[in-house]
């Protein structure tokens, strides 16, 4: 039981992961009608604002005095950072303790001016262009940005941690009755999980609750008439992709601290998100957001000891069988609407 | 408009000239001096195969300087690094055999077929003699292979697995850097110094070559000075995200989890476990260690503060010759040169290509020429000192270097990036000494050098 309950705990923080570049994936698709391979990079941009706020704490320059001799024999000078000089000791180390937290404030304007400027100086080019095209080409974005961001950070994966007061794990074991040590969690995973349901419910509120939202839903199940009505929805699909850029952008700050970033990360997520897409429905929001969920559930299970002994090299395949099965038995996806990639 | 007729047996002719004609100038090199890529002129090549991108790429780039360095060393440039350590006295800094030293570089984006395609461009287009580098098992196997069957010599980089001077061993391929085996045979005594001889261990095992031969290793020498190996679970390669294997570590009944895993599989794992507080837990009365039986030192900037007190194995290091003396000699002519020019110190990487080069230079002159076979020759059963892992010799049954192996530890409070592992012990070679024909490392056969004439 207690590993049932530690592989659902796992299953939750992957799948809100997933749910949240899925999320992004949809807004774009369902608005603009873009299928948008660059989207695992803009993750991975995202991932390594926190990195270069990380580093940009850590700026430095040398003491007067040497301290040492370097690996040379040299003489060594001390690093002594900007941060502490200009804020003080104690709060110069507060802000590179918390710098992956303070990169959400730093990522989002730097994440919506990507998406604007993905969209109006690339995509939008596009528009009218066959899926194959639209894939071809961000997926090719994907690739520049990739190696942009390698040029500058290399492609060696880059340490980012969690603030002080967020390392270390949880006993879950012990809250619920089990033995110590039976069901351990990760502090900041835990916190990854409740930003994801905060960004996810913000997303959704504000499709459902502001005008601006419910013009764009209507964009969404008909374009054309909302812009007979005088409406200019290109404009407001445009916000879109840069909110969605966004939202793929914070999940990745957000991530930097659960694995190291490096260049290449967004294209592991890549294919994976749009599997959730698919299953969850193409365009349906709250079908990426259920289908991110129940592949990261399906795919922890599928790790388990338990369930790999009966089934050797299940957990490479789960969530490409299930995708199968459920297009299968439900060609749309999940809460596929009808009419969307549909002739 | 003009009209085509374009038959089966055009197709065939023509296909059969072109054929032919690309084939000659090989076969014309080949015939004249009974070997491939026989250099004419008054400069030799050398073909640098190593990951440009991909995730190895940084480590790549550190193979790469090294080989510059080697090369600009051999034509007599520079302070002249390990050449002025180096127990053999053949080299005089006037290139190879009189010949000056060029390269060209590959790409092989740490795989296998690409590999094998640059590998065989710079022996086919470029006129490469020889061919060295790569950060892979699964690479080193693939170009080895490749140039086994064209016929030019293969100085093995970076590669780990028993494999490759086991099953898949080749006459004209030469491998400087340790093994699995090695790593293992060195580990076995100091985990049992740090943490006793009742110990039950969890493998997460990467589900390739190295990943199998590592756990086997590890598996058998810890087994063999009492621990019990739980479980060994085989993680897939491509995974970034360890969190599904690690949570059942903690109520499997081990105390001690072995990670056998590489470049971004052991950042990933070793961050996810230390995230589920493995360190601060104990389990049978005991305090739950981490093992990782291979470390580089781009790994442990990967993985940062985790690395902290983590045991592990590695080839060389850039302090060896300060901690452990002089029976490491060239370590710090090397480490001078590579900083001097590069600004940091060299990794194991780097210092194992920078060997290769020169060992493969120095062979030539003691041959007296360059045709494979002579090379093979005279690196079998080849014994020297001064390239900084002390005295060491390329057994002639498998063409594995046999040399001391270096236990390292993360540091817990390094005073640098470029101080992140510190030497624990440095294991004697007879402690690392295999039989030609062990289990581990049977299956395979040398077979004859091939000149490629």
């Amino acid at each position: 039981m207690d590993a049932i309950i530690l592989q659902l705990l796992n299953g939750l923080d992957k799948g809100s992961a997933y749910a949240l570049i899925a999320l992004g994936l949809t807004l774009i698709f369902g608005t603009l009608g873009v299928v948008n391979f660059a989207h695992g990079a803009i993750f991975m941009i995202g991932a390594f604002c926190a990195v270069t706020l990380s580093k940009l704490f850590n700026l430095s320059h040398k003491s007067s005095e040497p301290s040492g001799t370097d690996f040379l024999g040299n003489p060594k000078y001390e690093d002594i950072l900007y941060v502490k000089d200009w804020f003080g000791e104690s709060f110069g180390a507060w802000m590179i303790d918390w710098s992956v937290p303070l990169a959400v404030i730093f990522a989002i304007p730097i994440m919506v001016g990507l998406g604007f400027l993905m969209e109006r100086g690339l995509i939008k080019h596009f528009y009218k262009r066959p899926h194959a095209d639209q894939i071809l080409v961000t997926f090719g974005l994907a690739i520049v940005l990739q190696e942009i961001i390698k040029y500058f950070y290399g492609a060696n994966p880059i340490p980012t941690t969690a603030p002080e007061a967020f390392r270390g794990s949880f006993d879950f074991g012990v809250l619920l009755g089990f033995d110590q040590n039976a069901i351990i969690y990760p502090y900041w995973r835990l916190v990854y999980f409740g930003f994801s349901a905060l960004i996810i419910g913000a997303v959704f509120a504000f499709l459902q609750f502001t005008t601006f939202g419910m013009v764009v839903r209507a964009g969404m199940a008909d374009r054309e008439t909302v812009g007979l009505l005088g409406i200019n929805i290109n404009r407001r699909f445009t916000i879109m992709f840069g909110i969605a850029a966004a939202v793929a952008g914070l999940a990745g700050v957000m991530y930097a601290p659960i694995n190291s970033p490096n260049y290449h990360m967004g294209m592991d997520f890549l294919v994976l998100s749009f599997v959730v897409v698919v299953v969850g429905g193409m365009g349906s929001l709250p079908g990426a957001v259920l289908a991110g969920f129940l592949l990261g559930i399906l795919e922890s299970f599928a790790s388990m000891n338990e369930v790999k002994n009966v089934l050797p090299g299940i957990d490479q395949i789960i969530i490409y069988l299930v995708a199968i099965i459920i297009l299968l038995t439900r060609p749309r996806g999940l809460m596929g609407r009808r009419g969307v990639m549909e002739e | 408009m003009s009209k085509y007729d374009v038959t089966r047996r055009g197709v065939l002719r023509t296909g059969a000239i072109a054929g032919a004609g690309f084939a000659l100038p090989t076969y014309l090199r080949a015939q004249e001096s009974g070997y491939l890529n026989a250099p004419t002129g008054s400069t030799v090549t050398l073909g640098f195969n190593v990951p440009q991108t991909g995730p190895y790429a940084d480590e790549g780039a550190d193979e790469l300087r090294a080989f510059e360095l080697a090369v600009e060393h051999l034509n007599g440039e520079g302070d002249g690094g390990m050449l002025n350590t180096f127990s053999s006295k053949s080299l005089s800094g006037s290139g190879i055999l009189g010949k000056k030293v060029e390269f060209v570089t590959g790409d092989t984006q740490t795989k296998s077929d690409a590999a094998r395609a640059s590998a065989k461009s710079m022996i086919e287009k470029d006129g490469a003699i020889m061919i060295s580098g790569g950060s892979s098992s699964g690479v080193a196997v693939a170009v080895q292979g490749l140039c086994q069957e064209a016929g030019v010599i293969f100085m093995a980089g970076l590669t780990h697995s028993n494999d490759t001077t086991g099953k898949d061993k080749k006459a004209n391929g030469f491998r400087h850097f340790f093994n699995a085996y090695m790593s293992a045979a060195a580990l076995a005594p100091v985990l049992k110094n740090l943490y006793g001889d009742d110990r039950r261990a969890y493998h997460l095992t990467a589900d390739y070559t190295w990943g199998w031969t590592q756990q086997e290793s590890i598996a058998a020498a810890t087994e063999a000075m009492g621990w019990e190996t739980v479980n060994n679970v085989l993680t897939p390669l491509a995974s970034t995200d360890f969190s599904s294997y690690i949570a059942p570590v903690l109520n499997s009944g081990a105390d001690v989890l072995v990670l056998n895993h590489y470049g971004g599989n052991m950042v990933n794992s070793l961050t996810n476990a230390v995230q589920f507080g493995l360190r601060e837990k104990q389990a049978n009365g005991k305090n739950f260690e981490i093992v990782v039986p291979l470390y580089s030192e781009l790994m442990a900037k990967g993985a940062g503060k985790n690395i902290a007190g983590i045991v592990g194995s590695q080839n060389w290091d850039w302090k060896l010759e300060n901690e452990m003396g002089d029976k490491y000699a060239g370590t710090n002519a090397f480490v001078k040169s590579f900083g001097e020019k590069y600004g940091f110190p060299p990794s194991q990487a780097a210092q194992t290509c920078y060997a290769q080069t020169l060992l493969y230079a120095d062979a030539a002159e003691r041959a007296g020429t360059f045709n494979p076979c002579a090379i093979v020759e005279a690196l079998e059963g080849y014994e020297f000192d001064g390239l900084g892992n002390g005295p060491t010799s390329y057994r002639a049954e498998d063409h594995q270097c046999f040399k001391d192996v270096v236990v390292v530890k993360g540091a817990a409070d390094p005073e640098d990036e470029f101080n992140l592992v510190e030497i624990v012990e440095v294991t004697p070679v007879e402690q690392v000494t295999y039989e030609p024909d062990h289990p581990m490392f049977a299956g395979g056969e040398l077979g004859q050098c091939n000149p490629g004439a």
